[in-house]
Formats: structure tokens, C-alpha cells, sequence
């Protein structure tokens, strides 16, 4: 390309210099120091836990709710939520349950999770973009009606009819204590990452969460990358379900409940802006690590589910709130 | 005319007035005096510091050194209330109004009257608000949703709570860029009308016979500081662009002659069912058609249709001699027809983004290879279009937010012509711009008409519509009246056909 123009009057340089100090002030940084700080804790506070089985239970935690996380952090980047993963995951482990039943083998059973897990995000994507509506009334209404539906199936029975080979996905090893699930997450981390900060498709969604009119206005198809932003979510729960399901080896209409808000507050820790338009894929896997070293120091010192369940919602208003306070004290 | 300045003691005075921001020295011992009965013009290019001025005139922003001295005294402005309460009110250039409430809600918010029983006293508060509107000899009912005004009345409404308080000092910060002329004759009356009642008035503008009209004193800012200051009856219209601009520079670039190529655009019996009807016009390579006509002609509305925005019901658009279907914007991205919006902040820029990232925005397919984009290629590419447009930033990396309007537009600008358009649509393109960045708009939209672009450019100033166009389409309520080459086309006759007045009628047109 040759400048024919005056390059020197008006020359404006890519980027400032900026030092050490903002860099160390991310909040990606700051999430670190945290995860290091509870690691230490634990290590500490425990005997059993610098143990590498140990350790590697431990990333069952949370591998499941963080590789929704990653389709989650994308969807409300772009300011739109998906509040029905948890129910996708119930309704995927129904179907898997109910083809077990009927006699279906491994290859068919993953194929019909991620099916129906795409279907039900489609479904999502269709109402939000389709009608105009706010994603958060139409996930909080398929929350129910997915949930619902699994009920309506299953009621309070169970399917534990798997085949043997089924149980690999939540149960197997790569390659030592490395969990297929745990490995599985780490690949998804880096495809996400890669999709979202270095692919024109990653662009669109900054732009659309920060401004969907211009974004518009510039060309970008805005409905259509939010309704593959909630196919992705569905398909990414799809996902979960399969290891949640193989994991566990039944499926009650119950399972994963409650889930959506944990894997809420792992992409607000992550730094992702409640508001779209900001966040990154690096600070939503330094956060899955935080919330699961959190969950699991707290079983290893025998603290009870209900306590946890009071930690995660303190978590998740602290979360909303600590970025906020944060930038205020950065601006003054 | 003015009075002679030592004939009166200023109401206020700012002396030495300085205020830093990370980066950027955006005031610099600034001294500013404003007189009771006079409208002092405050004049600069964007970025020149006029909103700095005027934020800390409001109490928004605090400066770091000099002092404010108002009727004699010394006084800080901490807060919006206490500037107010201390008498010095501004009407925002975009009116901060609030549209689900009423027009006295919205005269009165933040200063309600109370009864004696502490609850607020609506019936009190609509008779001043009735007293304020028809003093202001505004038709507007006190208990309309704002929501159903049009601007001119929002405006008004932004006015009379300016009046609302016993101001002392009013400031008006480019108030006339988003009325037709009509509007503003009734803005200058009132302009008049506040000048006799003794209330120093601070305006800020851009228009350069606004000034010389209603203006006693100047004020003109460059870079910060103050490049000149005095009586607008001692100056000249030259005189004060070369102040602001600190070399002289021809406020309308004029057209250069290029040759004009074959038909590009042909718009055939356009309709939309309420926006406009039976629009049919072409644009020939290398030329730029102007489109006139007041605000709510439904030009822009004509101009989102070609650009995908919004539908139309029937006619048809066809480019290069075959017919197009334009669905979205994206399908005319893709056929070479961009959009540069009227609403920059809105629809133009992503505002909170980086430059460099709005500028390769629609050009990304174009910078990555296997998928991947290339930042250094998004760099080659967004420096390039910044030296060309003479963009003024910091960095690239900075967010477009960051930046004046005019820089703004440049951006936007930038963004499409990296895209390498075939027709480019400019809606009022030069609008609330300074001088600088107008001029080289100008002198841009010529260069690339030059380049064999064909450019359609909407715009309510006729030095510019005069000045820039091949040919001229005015619009009237939704239908185009009228299309002439710029030879046969002149200020009054385009104003007649624009607001549907006849010969006869004798419009009386500023």
C-alpha cells in the first residue's frame, strides 16, 4: 500500500506506551493472584490436596458448567443471556435417557445430546431474534419449560440404562489424572479464545454488544450472530449434558439444576461486563478455576451444600459489584 | 449594537482558567467575561476546548487553576445544582430531556416547587410552566408526553427550564444545529428577547452569519487557548476563520470540475408506506447529488432505504444497469452502497471500540487469512485511512469516545471508504462539525467524486448543498419537487420549493 498522503503531520501512532502498571492492574491478573491465593489456602488447610487425584476430582467440579461458561461469556458479550442452560442440560440428559431405553448405542446417544441441545438453542435464538424479545424473559421462560418438559417425561423416575462405552465422557482419562472432560475444556478454551479475539466473528460481537445499531449499521447481520451465539449456548449445554450424564450414569429430570447462576457468576468473575460489550475468554477459564477451587476447598473442610450455595450468591453480587466499584476507583 | 465593554462590569469572569486530562491540555489560561444584555459567541473548532469551558461553567468539571468570579464575587461551581442555583443555566447541544415525563415534569425536574405541607405543588408549577412556554411564544401543551414533541418543540421546552430559575447567565451550546430556519428565526427572537431582559448569553456555534447576526462580543478558541477576543461589530466573517483556524482556509470547498461518467444508481418509483412516495432520481459516476429539504422531509428516511435499514414498498433500486434487492445493510455493503449516518454517536461509530477496530469493521473479511485476522494488516489499513481524512488522535488504540466530533465522523467516514464503495451516502455530513474538519470533508467528498465515486450527499445548509453538488433534488414532504443542475439552482428558489411556497407568496427567506 503506498501513502501518498503527508504521513508525518498527521501520523497517528497504532498504540501508547503504557508500562507495567495497567498490565498488572487487569483484571485477568487480579483473578490470578486470587486463584493462586485460594490454591495456597488449600494446600494449606488440607493434607489431601496437593494429591494430583486429588486435584484431578477436583476439575469435575467444574469442567461441565465452565464449557458453558465459554458459549455464555460470548452471548453476553454480545448483551444478550441464555438462563435455560441448565434446563437444556436436563432436557438433552432426558432424551439421551429415554434413546438408552430404547436401545440406542453411544455414537447415536452423543449425536442426539448435541441435537437436541442445538435444537433447544435455536429455539432460544428464534423467540429473541425472531420477535425482538429480551433474551432474559425468554431464557427465565424456557429455564421452565425445558425443565418442564423433562418432568413431564421422566417424572420422578430414572434412566440408567447406558451402555458401558457411554461412560467415557465423564469418566475417562486422556492420558493419567487428565480427565477426558478436563481436556476436552482446555481445547474448547483455546478454540473460543481464538474465535472470539482473533476472528472477524469475535469482532461482531464486541461491536454488537457495545452498540448494536451501529454494529447494524456497518454491515454486520446482528440477529443472525445472536441466534448462532444461542445455538453455540445450546450445543455447548448439549455438551455438558453428555459428560454430566455419563458422569453420574442416570438422568433425573433434577439433574444440573440450579446451574445457570453458577455459570453466570464464573463469566462475571471472568470480567466479562454484565452490560456486553466487554470480557475475555482467558478471564472466564482463570474464573472457572477460582470457582472451582473455591467449591472444592470448601467440601474438603466439610462445609455443607447450603453454605456453598450462600457462597456463590455472595460471590455473584460481589462480582457484579467489585468491577464496578473498581473502574470508579480507577477514574477518580 | 454592543455596548462598549468598559460601559458595563461583566457578570462573570474567568481568568486564567486551565484543565488538564490525561494526555491532552484541553484549557489553557483561558480569560472569558460575559455581559449582562449581550450575547458573546464562543467560537473554535471541536476539540478547540468549548465543551470543557462550558462543562466547568455548568459545575461538571472543576478546573485546575484560575478563578471564577461572578457578579464580583469569587465562586466555585461544584455541581450542576450549585451553577444553577448561582444562576448560570445551559441548553445542551443534545437536550438532556426525559421522554415518558411531561413538559412541565421536565421544566421542573430537579427543582420542584413545594407546598406548604412538603409535597410537591403541580398546579403552581403548571401555571409558570403555561407562563414560561408563552413567553417563549411557544405553542406547547404543559401536560404533552415529551415523547410526542417534535425537536424544534423539545428544544423550546430545553429552553424554558433554562428560564425556569432566574438565570443570570445562559448558555447555549449549538443550538441551532438540529432546527430547519424557520425554527431558528424563532430562536433568534428569543435570543433577542433574553438579551433585553438583561441575561448575558454565552453561544456557541459553528455558523458563521449566526454569529455576525446576533452576536455583540467573540471569543474564539484554538487549541485551548484564547486566539482572539472583541466586538463582532469590528470583525469580519474571514477575519474570525482565520483566528480559529490560524491560517486562512475557504469555509466551502467548492466542487473541483470532474467528468462525469454513466448512470451508477438509478432509484426507480421508490415508495415507503408513510416515509416517502414515487422517488425516482439516478447518480451518475463521479457526480455528487445533493438532496435539500427541511428537517423531516423524509430524506434520511429515503437514504436508510437504499442503504438496507428500513424497507420500501414498492419501485425498485438498480445498480449498474441490474436490479438489486437491498434487505439489510449488509446486502448493500456488499453491492458497494455505504451509509454515513446523520446520529454519528448512534448508528456511526461503536463508540466504546477502539479507532482502528472501527475503522477495519465492515473490511474484516478483507484482513484475515485462514479465518484469522491479521492485526498488523488492520493497522496498515486503519493508518492509512487516518492520514488521509487528517484524523486527530492520541492513538489508534484509543476508543473512538475519545475523540471530537469531527474526529468522529472522520472515523466513520474511514470505515466505508476502506470498503472501497462504488456509491457513498452522506447524511448532513458536515453537521455540529468545526471549520477544519468541514473543510476537509469538503474537499474529500471532491476528491473522491474525482476517484469516479458516485456521492449522494442530504444536507439543510445551503452553502453546502450550493457549493458541493452537481445537481440538486429537493424533497417536500416525502417527494422529491424538484431536481435542477447547481447552474440553475440558488438559495431562495431551493427554500421556496422546500417549504411548498409560491411565487407569490413572497416568503420572506433568510
Amino acid at each position: 500500500m503506498t501513502m501518498l498522503y503527508d504521513a508525518t503531520r498527521f501520523a497517528v501512532p497504532d498504540r501508547l506506551e503504557t508500562g507495567w502498571k495497567p498490565r498488572l492492574l487487569r483484571w485477568e491478573t487480579l483473578l490470578l493472584a486470587v486463584a493462586a491465593a485460594i490454591f495456597t489456602f488449600n494446600a494449606l488447610s488440607s493434607p489431601y490436596f496437593l494429591d494430583p487425584w486429588s486435584l484431578s476430582d477436583a476439575t469435575f467440579n467444574f469442567t461441565e458448567k465452565a464449557t458453558i461458561a465459554l458459549a455464555m461469556a460470548l452471548l453476553i458479550i454480545a448483551a444478550e443471556i441464555d438462563l435455560s442452560v441448565a434446563s437444556i442440560i436436563a432436557l438433552c440428559s432426558v432424551a439421551m435417557g429415554a434413546a438408552a431405553e430404547a436401545g440406542a448405542g453411544t455414537g447415536v446417544l452423543v449425536l442426539i445430546g448435541l441435537g437436541v441441545g442445538a435444537l433447544a438453542g435455536a429455539f432460544n435464538g428464534a423467540l429473541v431474534t425472531g420477535f425482538g424479545l429480551p433474551s432474559i424473559v425468554v431464557t427465565i421462560g424456557t429455564l421452565s419449560l425445558f425443565r418442564g418438559l423433562a418432568y413431564v417425561v421422566l417424572g420422578d423416575g430414572v434412566y440408567k440404562n447406558y451402555p458401558d462405552s457411554f461412560a467415557f465422557f465423564g469418566q475417562g482419562y486422556v492420558w493419567w489424572v487428565l480427565s477426558f472432560e478436563f481436556v476436552l475444556f482446555l481445547a474448547l478454551a483455546v478454540v473460543f479464545g481464538v474465535v472470539l479475539h482473533k476472528t472477524s466473528f469475535g469482532r461482531w460481537i464486541y461491536a454488537i454488544g457495545n452498540n448494536p445499531t451501529a454494529a447494524r449499521f456497518s454491515g454486520i447481520r446482528v440477529e443472525r450472530v445472536k441466534f448462532l451465539l444461542f445455538v453455540l449456548s445450546g450445543l455447548m449445554a448439549g455438551l455438558a449434558s453428555v459428560m454430566l450424564t455419563s458422569r453420574v450414569g442416570s438422568t433425573r429430570p433434577s439433574i444440573a439444576f440450579g446451574w445457570e447462576l453458577e455459570i453466570v457468576t464464573m463469566v462475571v468473575l471472568g470480567g466479562v461486563s454484565i452490560l456486553g460489550g466487554s470480557g475475555s475468554i482467558p478471564g472466564v477459564v482463570i474464573a472457572a478455576f477460582v470457582m472451582g477451587l473455591v467449591t472444592f476447598g470448601l467440601g474438603l473442610l466439610n462445609v455443607p451444600g447450603i453454605v456453598m450455595s450462600i457462597v456463590i450468591g455472595v460471590m455473584l453480587i460481589s462480582v457484579i459489584a467489585l468491577p464496578i466499584l473498581w473502574r470508579r476507583l480507577q477514574g477518580n | 449594537m454592543a455596548m462598549d465593554e468598559e460601559d458595563g462590569a461583566p457578570v462573570l469572569r474567568m481568568r486564567g482558567i486551565g484543565k488538564r486530562f490525561p494526555g491532552v491540555v484541553a484549557l489553557q489560561e483561558v480569560d472569558l467575561a460575559l455581559y449582562p444584555g449581550q450575547v458573546t459567541a464562543l467560537v473554535g473548532e471541536n476539540g478547540a476546548g468549548k465543551s470543557t469551558l462550558v462543562k466547568i461553567l455548568c459545575g461538571v468539571y472543576q478546573p485546575d487553576s484560575g478563578e471564577i468570579e461572578l457578579a464580583g464575587e469569587t465562586v466555585r461551581l461544584n455541581s450542576a445544582e450549585q451553577a444553577m442555583q448561582l444562576g448560570v443555566s445551559v441548553i445542551h447541544q443534545e437536550t438532556v430531556l426525559f421522554d415518558e415525563l411531561s413538559v412541565t415534569e421536565n421544566i421542573f425536574l430537579g427543582q420542584q416547587m413545594r407546598n406548604r405541607l412538603g409535597m410537591l405543588d403541580w398546579p403552581t408549577m403548571k401555571k409558570r410552566a403555561v407562563a414560561i412556554l408563552q413567553d417563549l411564544e411557544a405553542d406547547i401543551d404543559p401536560d404533552a408526553k415529551l415523547r410526542d414533541l417534535g425537536i424544534a418543540q423539545k428544544h423550546l421546552v430545553a429552553i424554558a427550564r433554562a428560564l425556569s430559575v432566574d438565570s443570570r447567565i445562559v448558555v447555549m451550546d449549538e443550538p441551532t444545529a438540529a432546527l430547519s430556519w424557520k425554527e431558528i428565526e424563532e430562536l433568534y427572537a428569543i435570543v433577542e428577547k433574553l438579551k433585553s431582559e438583561g441575561k448575558a448569553i454565552l453561544f456557541i456555534s459553528h455558523k458563521f452569519e449566526e454569529i455576525i447576526r446576533i452576536a455583540d462580543n467573540y471569543t474564539v478558541f484554538r487549541d485551548g487557548v484564547v486566539a482572539g477576543s472583541g466586538q463582532v461589530a469590528d470583525t469580519t466573517q474571514d477575519a474570525l476563520i482565520a483566528l480559529m483556524v490560524g491560517r486562512k482556509v475557504d469555509q466551502i470547498f467548492p466542487k473541483q470540475m470532474v467528468e462525469i461518467g454513466e448512470t451508477v444508481l438509478e432509484v426507480r418509483g421508490l415508495s415507503h408506506p408513510t416515509e416517502f412516495a414515487d422517488i425516482s432520481f439516478t447518480v451518475r459516476r463521479g457526480e455528487i447529488l445533493g438532496f435539500y429539504g427541511l428537517v423531516g422531509a423524509g430524506r434520511s428516511e429515503l437514504m436508510q432505504a437504499l442503504f438496507g435499514v428500513t424497507r420500501f414498498s414498492t419501485g425498485e433500486v438498480v445498480l449498474d444497469g441490474a436490479p438489486v434487492t437491498l434487505k439489510s445493510p449488509s446486502d448493500a455493503v456488499k453491492r458497494g452502497i455505504v451509509y454515513v449516518p446523520e446520529e454519528r454517536q448512534r448508528q456511526g461509530a461503536v463508540l466504546p471500540l477502539p479507532i482502528f477496530q472501527n475503522i477495519t469493521l465492515p473490511s474484516l473479511g478483507r484482513l484475515s487469512r485462514n479465518g484469522l485476522l491479521e492485526l498488523a494488516q488492520e493497522f496498515d489499513l486503519a493508518r492509512q485511512y487516518a492520514a488521509r481524512l487528517e484524523l486527530k488522535a492520541a492513538s489508534l488504540s484509543h476508543p473512538v469516545n475519545t475523540l471530537s466530533g469531527g474526529n468522529q465522523q472522520k472515523v466513520v467516514i474511514a470505515k466505508w471508504l476502506a470498503t472501497e464503495p462504488r456509491v457513498i451516502i452522506l447524511d448532513e455530513p458536515t453537521k455540529g462539525i468545526d471549520v477544519g474538519s468541514k473543510a476537509a470533508v469538503h474537499g474529500f467528498m471532491s476528491e473522491l467524486a474525482r476517484q469516479g465515486l458516485s456521492v449522494i450527499m442530504v444536507s439543510s445548509e445551503i452553502p453546502e448543498i450550493l457549493g458541493m453538488s452537481d445537481r440538486i433534488a429537493v424533497m417536500r414532504e416525502g417527494r422529491i419537487v424538484d431536481t435542477a443542475p447547481r447552474q440553475e439552482a440558488d438559495a431562495e428558489s431551493l427554500i421556496r420549493m422546500a417549504i411548498g411556497a409560491t411565487q407569490e407568496a413572497g416568503v420572506d427567506a433568510a
